[in-house]
């Protein structure tokens, strides 16, 4: 079966590559670019492991067929950090202990960007209706809250 | 070796108890560390398991010539590949696995038993391939009928799964065949003697689902081998020793061809304690002679691995009027899954082991029923125990028109017990923690309308078994920890903090390394929340015999006795005629290794035959809305002994997701079978998990009382804290609606159906 060729925006980065008609984004960005950041948990899209933005919006690549991303701007985990140093979000689930396994983090850590965008002060409960669909099995959530509400306190300034 | 003695508490820590940034931090907030299905290798192919499409059947022929016959399509194995092997048992962590079932589980041999079990398997030149070659294989099965529930094994004319294998245990056993693979029995006093004494009697069933670990990572391998036999594998486990072992019995080669990696580990809870994959992908890698790489999707993780056991447990409780517990009585059935091995023998051990009862009489049967074959879940068996006996505590409390905490400090057991499964209890902090618990603010916070408030308590053995460590120090001061235990949940921060206050370094200067199966000493695998006890004990060792070469070193430089060179604060102190030399770093030694003896490096290892039990005492308050039967956990908080907390960040978090965990299994989470025994709901959409939304804040008290089995008294903390919550938020529901409820899950038509009765 001739394969197709997708133009696409990866964390900035015009890039080119061939996939099948069926093949999922996750599996282009995994199998084929070699982003293995981007987690696979379910592929049906029910755990978020495999978050990623599509021109800004946040879906699971596990949903996203992978020519669909032809002309899109896709955003991974691995385009998160700044220059040499790392995202707010990211310093915060480290400081707060957010994650233990840490196969999810990949996951909630686009998930919280794209809340953050969003709704820079989001109160706890809109946090946690934001992020439902990003599933974690280890922490029960609590450090992963007080990290994203704390990370959107440090983007907002108001700490450090 | 024996334990060291416990500094008791009273030793002043430097880096023990601090909150240090876990070494393996930064690659996992930036997407760069390497899970189990992150590997690719050149020239790789992928396998596809083709499952059993029914819950009970005879395989009679497997045709996989068309399938073999599909572009590319390299290399397919069925069971008959597999290498006959006897029964017998073999050691495998906390459990025992019979070989000849570890087997038949991993590839279907004469007997398909359950809806999913591996028959046959491709490897192809892309997944999809190998998928559709899977479905080119042509099976032809006898269709049995199946057993799916503990009522229909226990039936007089039940099928049965395994003709001709007997019951073992304690009699009287069944005759003939059964689906009854064991029976345990234990008794203390003159149990129906002693209720008759008993002021208030209370009794009931309580029923729990099979319920999944619900890691994130599904498990995945890639195998290589080599034409010497050699094979190499990578995956995603909590004991690459143990996958080296078991790999080597399944398929009868020596464990020296196989060297073993373990990825990153997204989660496990037990449940990747075994392996199903790895030996499957080394057969079809040394058919085909290339690397082969095999990821279960979501739907195989809940249809082919180990959840934990459905059961039904009768428990009975006899009180006097000052609280004081005179008997208990129980019996416990549990769902093995397809083959024997539930953690039943767990849950006889703690079923009684929190409290003290003169009297007390148990049960316990493993039932093997068409379902997957049970794996660990975190404390195998015992939330299952405590659901029963905290329940009725519970119920017996309320009858009693008692407090709950205080009837169970009333019957708590202390240091210097006998514990209901044998050994005396050593110091032990389970008054201390359910006196956190009462004084705790959320005991004594008001409740609102259709809200309940729930306590339940918990305990847990936890393990020592062996563990090795290697400690390093870098030319530049620096040290390096290897360990063989995978870093499941910040254990790498624990080794290193170790490191750190030994020696006397700063902790960011030591790099914590899990190394695999030919780079590190042998250690048991992570499970049994063992590994910052027993692991973390091997790496006090390593440091002080460290310390003795640095300090060797000193003496060398400066011409002295080694016993003028003192250690203290991370240098090499001069004493009696020694004092006038500048004091040195590590950093001072480390340079002049080359001059001094060469490279600095230790190793030790421990054995402990115990570890010091965990306790936990959980307070939950629910909402129920009385018009639909749901239920919202509003409160909820957790009371742990963790002997000492070396990174508390990484104890609050096993606290919190145990509970977490206790909650989705009490409330959302089973698994559904339909009438063919055919799982319903094998995705993350119908197998309820607790999402963000569903949760409050998880308040945690860690309770230091230190095990006198480790030099700073830690305990192991990951299992206990799903312990108590079944029972806990169980007690919460039936406060909040004014009836028991029964059986878990306590989903939103189970509440209304029960709150429908009770108006009648």
């Amino acid at each position: 079966m001739a394969k197709i060729q997708v133009q696409t925006t990866i964390n900035g980065e015009q890039l080119d590559f061939l996939c099948d008609g069926q093949q999922s984004l996750l599996s282009a960005l995994r199998d084929e670019l070699g982003l293995t950041g981007t987690k696979e948990g379910c592929s049906t899209g029910d755990c978020g492991a495999c978050s990623i933005t599509l021109d800004g919006q946040l879906v699971p690549a596990c949903l996203v067929l992978a020519a669909e991303a032809e002309g899109r701007e896709i955003g991974t985990v691995e385009g998160v950090a700044q220059g040499s140093g790392l995202h707010p979000i990211q310093r915060k689930f480290l400081e707060h202990a957010a994650l233990q396994c840490g196969v999810c983090t990949p996951g909630l850590i686009v998930a919280t960007r794209a809340l953050l965008l969003k709704n820079p002060n989001p109160t706890e409960a809109e946090a946690r209706y934001y992020l439902a669909g990003n599933l974690c099995r280890c922490t029960g959530y609590d450090k992963i809250i007080k990290a994203v509400l704390d990370a959107a306190a440090s983007m907002r300034g108001e700490s450090a | 070796m024996s334990n060291p003695k416990s500094d008791g508490g009273e030793r002043k820590y430097k880096v023990v108890g601090t909150r240090p940034i876990r070494h393996d931090g930064l690659d996992k907030v930036t997407g760069r560390a390497n899970y189990g299905a992150d590997l690719a290798l050149p020239g790789m192919l992928h396998g596809a398991i083709l499952r059993s499409p029914h819950a009970h059947a005879r395989i009679k022929k497997i045709d996989v010539s068309k399938a073999l016959a599909m572009p590319g399509v390299k290399a397919i194995v069925t069971g008959a590949d597999f290498p006959e092997i006897g029964s017998g048992g073999m050691a495998a962590g906390e459990s025992h696995i019979d070989p000849k079932d570890l087997q038949a589980n991993i590839m279907a041999r004469g007997k398909a038993l359950y809806h999913g079990h591996a028959i046959a398997a491709v490897a192809a030149t892309s997944v999809e391939q190998a998928r559709e070659a899977c479905k080119m294989i042509a099976v032809d099965y006898e269709v049995l009928k199946p057993v799916l529930s503990l009522e229909q094994a226990l039936a007089k004319d039940a099928p049965i799964l395994h003709e001709g294998r007997k019951a073992v245990g304690v009699p009287p056993l069944p005759e003939g065949d059964t689906n009854i693979m064991m029976r345990l029995a234990n008794a203390k006093g003159d149990v129906d003697a002693a209720f008759k004494t008993a002021d208030v009697v209370v009794e009931g069933w309580y029923e729990a689902s099979m319920a999944h670990q619900g890691y994130i990572e599904p498990h995945a391998t890639v195998v290589t081998t080599r034409e010497n036999g050699q094979a190499e594998i990578w995956c995603s486990t909590q004991g690459p020793f143990a996958v080296k072992s078991m790999v080597a019995v399944t398929l009868q080669l020596d464990p020296n061809l196989i060297r073993v990696t373990p990825s990153e580990i997204g989660g496990g809870f037990g449940g990747k304690t075994t392996i199903y994959l790895e030996p499957v992908a080394l057969l079809l890698s040394q058919k085909a002679r290339r690397p082969v790489k095999m990821v279960m999707s979501r739907e195989e993780v809940f249809r082919a691995t180990g959840p934990t056991s459905g059961t039904r447990i009768w428990a009975k409780l006899g009180v006097k009027k000052d609280g004081s517990f005179v008997a208990a009585d129980t019996r416990m059935e549990f769902e093995a899954g397809a083959f024997a091995g539930s953690p039943m023998g767990a849950a006889t051990m703690t079923v009684f082991a929190s409290y003290n009862f003169p009297n007390f009489r148990l049960e316990g049967l493993d039932i093997v029923v068409n379902k997957p074959k049970v794996a660990a879940y975190r404390a195998p068996g015992a939330p299952n125990a405590a659901y029963a006996i905290e329940t009725v505590i519970d119920e017996a409390a309320e009858k009693l028109g008692m407090d709950p905490i205080e009837l169970r400090l009333k019957n708590a057991v202390k240091e210097g017990d006998v514990a209901s499964y044998g050994p005396k209890f050593d110091r032990i902090g389970f008054v201390e923690c359910l006196q956190a618990a009462k004084n705790h603010p959320h005991y004594k916070a008001p409740l609102g309308k259709n809200q309940g408030r729930g306590v339940g308590a918990g305990f847990w053995f936890n393990v020592g078994l062996q563990s090795s460590a290697t400690v390093s120090i870098n030319d530049d001061g620096s040290a390096v920890v290897r360990t063989g235990n995978p870093d499941i949940g910040g254990s790498r921060a624990s080794m290193a903090i170790t490191v750190a206050e030994e020696i006397g370094i700063p902790v960011e200067r030591v790099r914590p390394l899990v190394g695999d199966t030919d780079t590190v000493g042998y250690c048991d695998l992570t499970g049994g929340s063992r590994v910052t006890y027993a692991t973390g004990m091997a790496v006090i060792e390593a440091s002080k015999i460290v310390i003795e070469h640095l300090r060797a070193r000193a003496a060398t430089i400066w011409g002295c006795e080694v016993d003028a060179v003192e250690w203290r604060d991370g240098q090499a102190i001069g004493t009696n005629g020694a004092s006038d030399n500048k004091p040195l770093t590590v950093a001072d030694i480390a340079k002049q290794m080359g001059h001094t003896g060469g490279p600095i490096i230790a190793s030790a290892s421990v054995n402990p035959p115990a570890a010091g039990p965990g306790f936990g005492v959980h307070i939950c308050d629910v909402e129920v809305d009385p018009e639909t039967g749901r239920t919202t956990v509003a409160r909820y908080t957790v009371v742990q002994d963790a002997g000492k907390a070396v990174h508390p960040s990484y104890v609050e978090g096993q606290l919190q997701g145990g509970a977490a965990q206790g909650i989705g299994w009490a409330l959302w989470e089973e698994y559904l079978f339909d009438k063919d025994g055919k799982m319903e709901n094998p995705g993350f959409l119908d197998y309820r998990m607790p999402v963000a939304s569903d949760l409050p804040m998880i308040d945690t008290v860690v309770v230091e009382v230190p095990n006198p089995l480790h030099p700073y008294g830690v305990r192991g903390v990951g299992e206990t804290p799903i312990v108590p919550p079944l029972a806990t938020v169980g007690n919460a529901v039936s406060r909040a609606i004014g009836v028991r409820m029964h059986q878990l899950p306590m989903t939103p038509p189970r509440v209304l159906d029960a709150i429908e009765t009770k108006k009648g």
